[in-house]
């Protein structure tokens, strides 16, 4: 017996995040650390737990194992339920053959046995790739005024960055009218967040018709796909289907490439950000490790910046964020950059401008980035990353740009 | 380490409570806040767990609202478990009342250690804070045939310093040959850890005779008492151990956290201390902090300078602040420009700005509860 659920949330969770490189090597993009305690899946997670979603499927493909142990029974997150909860969807084979997810939209259709159990009003489509805190429950409330068949989240960004996303084009009433991808030029500012409620019964019948679609292209040896935004959105549209824009206003980013994933973490340690992690209304929820609390020693020199338990600060550490057991010696420093869970940044090694990814080691007289003022062609700079589980010898230098994925 | 069902940990929440009266005013020995993120009790509970222990009962006495809160199913200890698992035993006394005695409190639970199928039983306190794996233990007293095997540690006693202290005198094939509680001496003595192990068989034996005595004290009646005629043995614990046993211990045991080799024999990392979980955000140090020696929970948003001090979690500290030498527990906010020096303020306390409060180590100003100053 399944209970019946209004709400079911599906959280694309398969993407490699290639562009994060020695990031992702060996985990998928949504267990990727942030923000000192937590693990980019962790806002979805507890967006849905903090709206009031129990019931949750992670769709996931790529590189699931640290993933897969992160979310567990999902009981951090209280998506621990006897009916619903948290469960990890990844691809399986069935009668018909196997296959890999081929797109977002094919990735919920293989799955839609999973969502009929609960016999849901809405489904929500969520990504594993953005930081932010948002109410699913208001967006939810805003479909089910509009009578939407598809709501869709979006939000207002510069007219000089519209061209990176898919945007939205609306009347007065956010109806949307038209949905381009990435267009040259932009008629509106509205991006799309990869956040979708749509009516369940509605989307069923797109997924089914996407998929017949699309296999008979690919039988005609034509170019098919199976996306959310490419194919089940178009499709609405041009159906006349009732799709809608709920405007998101608050703290949104995309940590996509390493220089957003730096920038969303320094963004962290601004004053006047408006994603307040602290707030107990709305808590991020992350699995713990078992730590003490973090030392800080004799020789230390923090300021401005983010860090967390079990972490042992006897060097200099300046606008950085650190996360859990990371360890900087006397006499390291430590500066602009973020430092994963277990790293040690040994007596003397520098780090700036950087990334540090789990358990790697920064040796004695390593140095690691440069800052953007003392590199002269500006088009030469950016985040030095060095991956998970890599040891920089002491007499080596990372560049700005360079990415280390094995020892040096 | 693999689960052993063959013994069963008895952990007592509120022995010794009056030796700290002012922490335990509105709590247990056990949920005593200690060291940034625990509470005592996380100890006892860690060291049953982490040595493999699968079932462990806690037996509280009065004021256990916070222990209970604190301890919840016993998730976070991964003792939420249908084979075994966490049990809490509130108190009641067949004689009326609360229980007098650890022998009349285990005798009122005894339906609980009956329902057991372990052979061995581990007692434990909450007021000592050490770490330690009880196999070895258990191991040497399979293999001594001792009736009672106590866990001791050698360190310095002073009569006029210490209370709710046991010292015990071996011969010299390591049988226990006196017991002494609160002896007036001072020196380097063997003192009980307040831990011991028993076969269930004996120890139902022991507290039903006691019942029918009507006699209450495991140490008076059964330690202290030749008569008895028990082969009663000690296991030395050579790590370091804390005895909580005064406000100024309770102050001393926290800053000799700030100490790495303290730190490091009680936070093995393949024995960690478990806790309970509380979702809080990394520590956000602003741009004028300044921070030497000292150790820092999560959820602490630190604006000024602290020194020597334990903050637990979700402490905020305002801009030019001076923080001191000081024991500052959960969720306490401290207002612009204060100075302070020596000070325990327990949870939730509030100091408004440009104030100044000086205690002393050995008389450390204490604030209780939410005060407010």
């Amino acid at each position: 017996m399944y209970t019946k659920k209004k709400v079911v949330a599906m959280l694309l969770a398969g993407g490699q995040g290639s562009r994060l490189y020695a990031l992702t090597k060996n985990v998928a993009k949504p267990a990727v650390p942030y923000g000192g305690k937590y693990r980019l899946i962790d806002f979805p997670l507890s967006n849905c737990t903090n709206s009031g979603i129990d019931t949750v499927g992670v769709l996931t493909q790529y590189q699931p194992l640290v993933l897969n142990e992160y979310i567990g029974n999902g009981q951090p997150w209280d998506l621990d339920k006897m009916n619903g909860g948290v469960h990890v969807l990844p691809p399986y084979e069935s009668q018909a053959g196997a296959s890999w997810y081929e797109g977002t939209a094919n990735a919920i259709y293989q799955n839609m046995d999973f969502i009929r159990r609960y016999d849901p009003e809405y489904v929500v489509v969520l990504g594993g790739d953005h930081i932010y805190k948002m109410d699913y429950s208001k967006m939810v409330d805003f479909h089910i005024a509009n009578e939407a068949d598809c709501t869709i989240s979006v939000i207002d960004v510069p007219l000089a960055e519209a061209s990176r996303f898919g945007i939205m084009i609306c009347d007065e009433n956010r109806k949307v009218v038209d949905f381009v991808e990435k267009p040259k030029e932009p008629k509106s500012t509205l991006a799309s967040m990869g956040i979708y409620v749509f009516s369940w019964k509605k989307l069923e019948k797109y997924l089914i018709e996407n998929e017949e679609d699309a296999n008979a292209k690919r039988d005609r040896g034509e170019s098919w796909s199976k996306d959310f935004g490419k194919d089940i959105i178009t499709s609405m549209l041009r159906d006349e289907q009732r799709l809608f824009a709920y405007e998101f206003e608050g703290y949104w980013k995309d940590v996509g490439t390493l220089d957003s994933l730096w920038e969303a973490n320094m963004d962290l340690l601004s004053p006047a950000l408006p994603l307040d992690l602290h707030d107990k209304s709305w808590r991020i929820y992350s699995r713990s490790s078992y730590v003490p609390p973090q030392y800080v020693g004799n020789n230390a020199k923090i300021e401005n910046s983010m860090i967390a338990e079990g972490s042992v600060i006897d060097g200099s550490v300046d606008f950085s964020v650190l996360f859990a057991g990371v360890t900087v010696e006397e006499d390291a420093v430590v500066n602009y950059s973020i430092v994963m869970p277990g790293a040690v940044i040994k007596s003397g090694a520098v780090v700036e401008y950087a990334i540090i990814g789990s358990d790697s080691v920064i040796e004695s007289g390593a140095h690691i980035g440069k800052s953007p003022e003392l590199v002269e062609n500006k088009d030469d700079w950016g985040i030095a990353v060095v991956g998970h589980n890599v040891t920089v010898s002491g007499d080596k230098s990372v560049e700005p740009k360079q990415i280390i994925g094995e020892n040096i | 380490m693999s689960v052993n069902y063959n013994v069963l940990g008895l952990v007592f929440a509120s022995m010794h409570d009056s030796s700290v009266s002012e922490l335990t005013e509105h709590r247990t020995m056990g949920s005593i806040p200690f060291g940034g993120r625990y509470r005592l009790i996380d100890f006892p509970l860690s060291n049953l767990v982490n040595s493999g222990v699968a079932a462990v009962g806690v037996i509280t006495k009065a004021n256990y609202g916070s222990l209970l809160d604190h301890l919840g199913s016993g998730r976070d200890w991964d003792l939420a478990r249908k084979k075994g698992g966490l049990h809490l035993l509130p108190p009641y006394s067949q004689t009326g009342g609360i229980y007098k005695g650890r022998l009349d409190a285990l005798a009122n639970i005894w339906s609980f250690v009956e329902h057991s199928n372990a052979q061995y039983v581990i007692l434990s306190n909450c007021d000592i804070v050490t770490t330690i794996d009880f196999n070895p233990v258990l191991e040497q007293h399979k293999n001594t045939g001792a009736d009672i095997t106590l866990i001791y540690g050698k360190g310095y006693y002073d009569e006029a310093k210490n209370t709710s202290t046991t010292i015990l005198q071996f011969d010299e094939e390591n049988y226990v040959k006196d017991v002494l509680v609160n002896p007036k001496i001072k020196g380097e003595c063997n003192q009980w850890l307040e831990m011991l192990i028993i076969s269930k068989e004996l120890l139902k034996q022991i507290v039903f005779d006691s019942v029918s005595r009507n006699t209450f004290s495991l140490t008076k009646e059964i330690l202290q008492n030749k008569e008895c005629g028990y082969k009663i043995m000690g296991f030395e614990h050579k790590d370091l151990f804390m005895r909580i046993d005064s406000t100024e211990a309770y102050f001393a045991a926290n800053k000799r956290l700030l100490d790495s080799e303290t730190r490091r024999a009680l936070f093995m990392p393949k024995t960690p201390v478990y806790t309970k979980v509380g979702d809080n955000a990394p520590v956000k140090y602003g741009l004028e902090s300044n921070i030497k020696n000292s150790l820092i929970a999560d959820g602490c948003i630190i604006e000024g300078t602290v020194e020597n001090s334990i903050l637990f979690r979700g402490v905020k500290v305002g801009k030019g602040t001076v923080i001191k030498d000081s024991v500052i527990m959960q969720g306490t906010t401290i207002g612009d420009n204060c100075r302070i020096c020596e000070i325990i303020t327990d949870k939730n306390v509030e100091i408004r700005s440009d104030k100044i409060l000086n205690g002393s180590e050995t008389y450390p100003v204490y604030i209780k509860k939410n005060g407010k100053i």
